[in-house]
């Protein structure tokens, strides 16, 4: 009786215990919905086009903390038509955002290389963003098979 | 100062698009490491990256700890005079530093 007592007492808890921790889990990277979130902060209430916007990204990498990223927007680079800016987004990296490139004209041609650090395997989109205000978009998946952001210092 | 590196080409037709290439030694702590001692590394990133050439801006970045360490940034411009190209990268605890190229455009 006593035991048992206990024992329903004890898994009380344990439920209880566990609802809570459930409730504490914090993400430990960003999600596709933050993505999205982070989208919509860059292209307001305008639609996003698929298209214009070339990613280039290996379909696999060996080290998740320096992987080559080229980005271009098709655009004659005029003062009448020109890319405004493009922006990188990840969807499970700890935040959202990667980078944001802005030009203008003067760029001659929207087209950027750099590094990036991706923390799982995952999608990474780029926006473009023109001189029209229309925005246009791709995605390129990635393989990643040492994450970035885990090993300690 | 930090080191930073940049490959401006010397000399180029007026009208043509000239690729530079720039490279700065720097962590970009993202601060969302842990230290042996379980401690969070705090976060000290490089935030802007601008390139002027002759006073204008003609580029800039924007950067998030998701770019890896030693920020490699590879873009374009025209060239339009000879002059100078200026860049300058901005982060955080007070991080600045400067470089700049000679270009003759004929």
């Amino acid at each position: 009786m006593d035991r048992d007592t206990s024992r329903r007492a004890f898994l009380q808890a344990a439920a209880a215990g566990l609802g809570i921790a459930a409730i504490r889990v914090v993400p430990v990277h960003a999600t596709p919905a933050a993505m999205d979130v982070a989208i919509r902060k860059v292209v307001g209430s305008s639609n996003v086009s698929k298209g214009r916007v070339t990613l280039e990204l290996p379909p696999l990498s060996e080290n998740g903390n320096t992987v080559p990223l080229t980005v271009s927007v098709e655009s004659p680079m005029t003062q009448a038509e020109h890319v405004r800016a493009i922006h990188i987004f990840t969807e499970l990296n700890p935040q959202p955002d990667v980078v944001s490139f802005r030009f203008g004209p003067r760029a001659g041609r929207a087209r950027v290389s750099t590094r990036i650090r991706l923390a799982n395997t995952q999608t990474v989109t780029a926006i473009g963003e023109l001189s029209d205000g229309s925005f246009w978009s791709t995605s390129a998946a990635v393989v990643v098979t040492l994450a970035a952001c885990l090993e300690d210092a | 100062m930090a080191n930073a590196l940049v490959n401006v080409p010397p000399r180029a037709r007026r009208g043509e698009i000239i690729e530079i290439k720039t490279l700065i030694s720097h962590p970009m702590e993202t601060g969302y490491r842990r230290s042996q001692l379980g401690a969070t590394i705090p976060r000290d990133i490089i935030r802007l990256f601008v390139c002027t050439y002759n006073g204008t801006e003609v580029f800039r970045a924007e950067l998030h700890p998701a770019i890896a360490a030693n920020p490699f940034i590879v873009f374009s411009t025209v060239a339009t005079e000879s002059g100078t190209l200026a860049f300058q990268w901005t982060g955080e605890n007070g991080f600045s530093a400067t470089e700049s190229a000679e270009i003759t455009v004929d």
